[in-house]
């Protein structure tokens, strides 16, 4: 007589979409770009040309006239907030013990990351170079008012 | 006769602190310290079976084989996860006290035996054992090369002293901890297995590689000198390839 065994263990179930891998695989990408952009950022910004003195108002508004620095600073702005969140989110999967308080800091983590990611990147293309009634020695070489 | 005189054997004193905890009687663990002569060739495990031979019967550990084969008394001892059979108390700091106690992040029943429970069922969630559909007459062959890829992690005594080493799976016992995955990885990169797949999907789980956060504590810890995190490593980039 011979013995049927049974399959010894059922598949696991999963329940919803698992963004685990997605979220592992972001960091790995996200985080060269980063010393990339954010070291050119800071070369570009405070070393090249008259250094730290060069930043003012109009310095700020020359870059930000240009498509070029526009993709440049949302790239960074968007990958830096999204990354950090992520890093905060998987510290406080690894320290919260209670549920209820999980799901309420990464709420709020995310909704922070959300409004932050929302007025930089308004900033960014909303942002008049030539403000009107300004004075003029502060406003970039381009703008009508500063001859 | 004289000259030919043996050396006498050196002894010396060292103190034991160990985490004691006795369900019917105490609220919290607490510190107990003994004072133990012991020989330069001695273990810890030889310490704690002076303490409950000779001078404390009540003292609780788990032992089987007592030479580092079967993973019954995998403890910490001065912080570090180890096994007392394979750790000699010369090679401690013995002008201080050592410290022994049980194992961190599984439920503790009695002094230094934890409920492994937890720890099994993750092992077992990986399904570990051959899954071959063949039925060969003779033994499945296999080539030295595919024998050699996963040879590593053929050495695993299930003792836990990595998982329990593991800062993710104190917090949250819901990681499948690196012994699973180590145990996973010894059946996906097996040639003869047909389950791979099986084993990547399960954990590719919220609980499953992505919480290692590569703190090499596993790989520290494990008695057998296994490359846990290395192991856990290459099951990511298995999920991530699709295959093994």
């Amino acid at each position: 007589m011979s013995v049927v065994i049974e399959t010894p263990n059922s598949p696991r179930t999963r329940k919803g979409a698992n963004w685990e891998k997605y979220g592992w695989l972001f960091m790995r990408v996200s985080g060269p770009l980063l010393v990339v952009l954010v070291f050119t950022h800071l070369v570009v910004n405070l070393v090249l040309g008259d250094g730290i003195k060069a930043i003012d108002f109009a310095f700020v508004a020359g870059k930000w006239a240009d498509p070029f620095w526009q993709v440049w600073d949302l790239a960074m702005l968007w990958l830096a907030m999204i990354h950090g969140t992520n890093g905060m989110r998987t510290i406080v999967n690894d320290y919260t013990e209670k549920v209820k308080v999980r799901k309420a800091l990464i709420t709020s983590l995310w909704a922070v990351c959300g409004l932050l990611i929302l007025l930089g990147t308004l900033v960014i293309f909303t942002f008049d170079p030539c403000p009107a009634g300004a004075a003029a020695e502060l406003l970039p070489s381009f703008c009508p008012a500063s001859n | 006769m004289a000259n030919e005189a043996i050396a006498e054997v050196t002894s010396f004193k060292v103190t034991l602190f160990i985490r004691r905890f006795d369900p019917e009687v105490d609220q919290e663990p607490k510190w107990v310290d003994y004072d133990v002569e012991m020989y330069g060739t001695d273990r810890v495990l030889d310490a704690l079976h002076k303490v409950k031979w000779e001078l404390d019967g009540s003292l609780t550990f788990r032992r089987s084989c007592a030479h580092g084969v079967c993973g019954s008394d995998a403890m910490r001892i001065n912080g570090r996860n180890r096994l007392a059979c394979k750790t000699l108390i010369k090679d401690l700091d013995i002008t201080q006290p050592i410290y022994i106690e049980p194992i961190k992040g599984l439920p503790v029943e009695k002094d230094l035996i934890v409920d492994m429970n937890p720890f099994y069922q993750a092992y077992k969630d990986v399904n570990p054992f051959l899954i071959a559909s063949d039925k060969p007459a003779k033994e499945r062959l296999q080539s030295p090369e595919d024998r050699a890829r996963y040879d590593d992690t053929t050495k695993c005594i299930l003792c836990a002293a990595c998982t329990t080493s593991c800062p993710v799976f104190w917090t949250d016992g819901q990681y499948f901890g690196p012994a699973a995955i180590v145990n996973a990885h010894r059946f996906i990169f097996d040639s003869r297995d047909e389950a791979a797949q099986v084993r990547l999907d399960i954990l590719n789980d919220k609980e499953g590689v992505w919480r290692c956060r590569t703190t090499f504590n596993c790989t520290e810890a494990c008695p057998r000198g296994i490359e846990v995190t290395k192991a856990i490593a290459e099951v990511k980039q298995a999920i991530l390839r699709g295959r093994p």
